[in-house]
């Protein structure tokens, strides 16, 4: 494996393998919040969390790199404030790569997970409650569980999306390898110098048999999310 | 243990305000679609916040919209049995009938699995899953799960809405046995007169979202006012009798207080305590002892009181014994008999009349 790919590529390969990897785990919890507020509570705002969680989905890339690097940035508000009180700087970082990958695969996540939790009868959850559950008891041993295909199905997918992430991750973090260059962005690069296409072609298959097996993954696990939905309660 | 009901709440397009209270065994709410029966059932559950509400069950108080009072759904510990089973599909069997034990109180006492398996006839589906099990059983299994949650009170809408006859038939003996066997009170919404003729102690009547009538069941049953809410072809009272003796034509004599009774054979045991409903439409009247008449059962009884509907029949009241009678006659066959309150007659009931679905242990 090794033979056959160059260290850069290899590095790059790694790096796009960590990033995503801790991209999904950790946007995982708040994407499971924000798909229940979505669901199930009725609040002010909805809408607009609703729009906002699907805007990196519409917005060019470019502009939700640039965005992040407003905020994020050494100098941006919030980045400052992460340097000065955690000493976590974002910017040019492999974490910030994490960041950008993460906000850019929140909408697909949210909108797998969502679904999956509207497909659970809150017939269901009601029964629990008064057999003695509280609201939280309720969600870690009814919701959680039947649930649970829909939230690999879901976190699969933005462990894809995050792997593919290009315009955000290389206008907020740059391109430096070893340390941001991810696969895309060391596609990209070996696009530009001469005799560079062969490199190119290995990382390109990585990323196709990547896509495949998590689209592949994903596909599976929500049919098996369907299934246990549907199956819940025949016609008496 | 004695639950009390007081509340009122508006919908856009209906109101409620209705109190009542639910002593030991099953008091079924009874009413149309519509009546308020789920609404205050829902209420007592807490799953339903109604603008102004006392509930309180035995000394403590569950909702009191005057001192802010609101027990939250599951601190209520009430075993709910919905008109679904509503199992938990990722569970099997066991773990959704000791779903609800974990959240209960250390202290709580109540049966064990086992003893609930027993009672209900599921101990053979412990380690199967919900979505391999008949209508009826996933009903029984809901309610043992509602009992396993050692619940101080059972809620039950319209449990046996949903099923078939059969299904019904299957699990009637078992909340028969619910009512005499555990010392819980039930509260039962149903709209189901044969449902209430066989289980119901207490009976309260709803009717657009107001209480009409409430008292034990059997005095209800047989009122004639109550046979409008109920029909005419549903009316009837429902008579406490014995079994004395299974004969071997395949008749079982009963004993009531106003005589015997000869139903189609039935296979509870001998000195057993049943209630049988006796539909007002399937007794006739005589004025004099009948002979040579093919029908088994005739009771002598005293004529209470008549009352005409609108239609062309009369809902006659009487008194066999201790117990209340209903006839539904035409106004004709009043007149031609002359019938008056106080006068005697001969209630004639076909044996093959009763139907084994209205015939109970008490």
């Amino acid at each position: 494996m090794t033979n056959w790919l160059g260290a850069e590529e290899w590095q790059a390969v790694v790096l796009s393998l960590q990033v995503s990897f801790w991209a999904t785990l950790l946007s995982l919890p708040f994407g499971v919040f924000v798909a229940y507020a979505l669901a199930r509570w009725e609040f002010r705002g909805k809408q607009l969390l609703n729009m906002a969680v699907h805007l990196p989905l519409i917005l060019p890339p470019v502009v939700t790199g640039y965005l992040l690097l407003l905020i994020f940035g050494r100098r941006g508000a919030v980045g400052a404030f992460l340097e000065q009180t955690f000493g976590i700087v974002l910017a040019f970082r492999w974490t910030g790569a994490a960041l950008a990958a993460a906000i850019m695969a929140f909408p697909l996540m949210v909108r797998a997970i969502r679904l999956a939790i509207e497909a659970v009868d809150p017939k269901l959850e009601e029964a629990a409650a008064t057999l003695g559950a509280s609201r939280l008891q309720v969600f870690s041993t009814v919701t959680l569980p039947l649930i649970t295909p829909g939230l690999i199905a879901g976190a699969v997918l933005a462990f894809a999306k995050a792997i593919g992430e290009f315009g955000a991750t290389i206008t907020f973090v740059s391109n430096i390898p070893g340390q941001t260059q991810t696969v895309p962005s060391a596609i990209y690069a070996f696009l530009q110098v001469p005799g560079g296409e062969s490199g190119a072609l290995r990382l390109v298959a990585i990323s196709i048999v990547i896509a495949m097996a998590a689209l592949l993954a994903s596909e599976l696990l929500a049919r098996r999310a369907q299934r246990r939905a549907t199956g819940r309660e025949g016609s008496p | 243990m004695t639950l009390s009901v007081s509340l009122s709440h508006r919908f856009p397009d209906f109101a409620l305000d209705l109190s009542f209270d639910a002593p030991e065994g099953i008091t079924v709410l009874f009413g149309r679609s519509g009546s308020g029966k789920t609404t205050a059932i829902n209420s007592v559950a807490g799953l339903l916040k109604p603008q102004r509400a006392r509930i309180v069950m035995g000394d403590e108080t569950l909702n009191d919209t005057d001192s802010q009072i609101f027990v939250p759904v599951h601190k209520r510990r009430m075993g709910y049995v919905f008109q679904e089973a509503r199992l938990f599909p990722h569970l099997s069997v066991r773990q959704n009938l000791e779903y609800g034990q974990r959240f209960a109180p250390s202290g709580a006492k109540g049966p064990s699995t086992a003893e609930v398996a027993a009672l209900l006839g599921i101990a053979p589906l412990l380690d199967r899953v919900p979505s391999g099990l008949s209508g009826g059983e996933r009903q029984r299994v809901a309610i043992g799960r509602a009992l396993l949650s050692r619940p101080r009170l059972l809620l039950m809408d319209e449990p046996l809405a949903a099923l078939d006859g059969a299904r019904k038939a299957e699990i009637l003996p078992y909340l028969e046995r619910l009512r005499d066997q555990v010392a819980l009170p039930i509260l039962y919404v149903s709209h189901s007169v044969a449902e209430v003729a066989r289980l119901a102690t207490t009976m309260v009547v709803l009717e657009e979202g107001r209480v009409a009538r409430a008292g034990p069941a059997e005095a209800i049953l047989s009122d004639p006012d109550m046979v409008r809410q109920i029909g005419v072809r549903e009316a009837g009272a429902v008579l406490p009798a014995r079994v004395k003796r299974h004969h071997p034509d395949g008749l079982t004599e009963l004993e009531a207080s106003g005589g015997r009774l000869f139903l189609p054979r039935m296979e509870t045991e001998e000195g057993t305590a049943t209630r049988v409903r006796i539909l007002a439409q399937d007794v006739i009247l005589s004025n004099t002892a009948p002979e040579g008449l093919s029908a088994l059962n005739i009771l002598k009884a005293t004529v209470i009181s008549l009352r005409e509907g609108t239609g062309p029949g009369v809902v006659v009241q009487l008194s066999a014994g201790e117990d209340k009678l209903l006839a539904r006659i035409t106004r004709r066959s009043a007149e031609a008999l002359a019938i008056t309150p106080g006068d005697t007659v001969y209630a004639v009931v076909k044996s093959v009349s009763i139907a084994r679905v209205d015939i109970g242990t008490a």
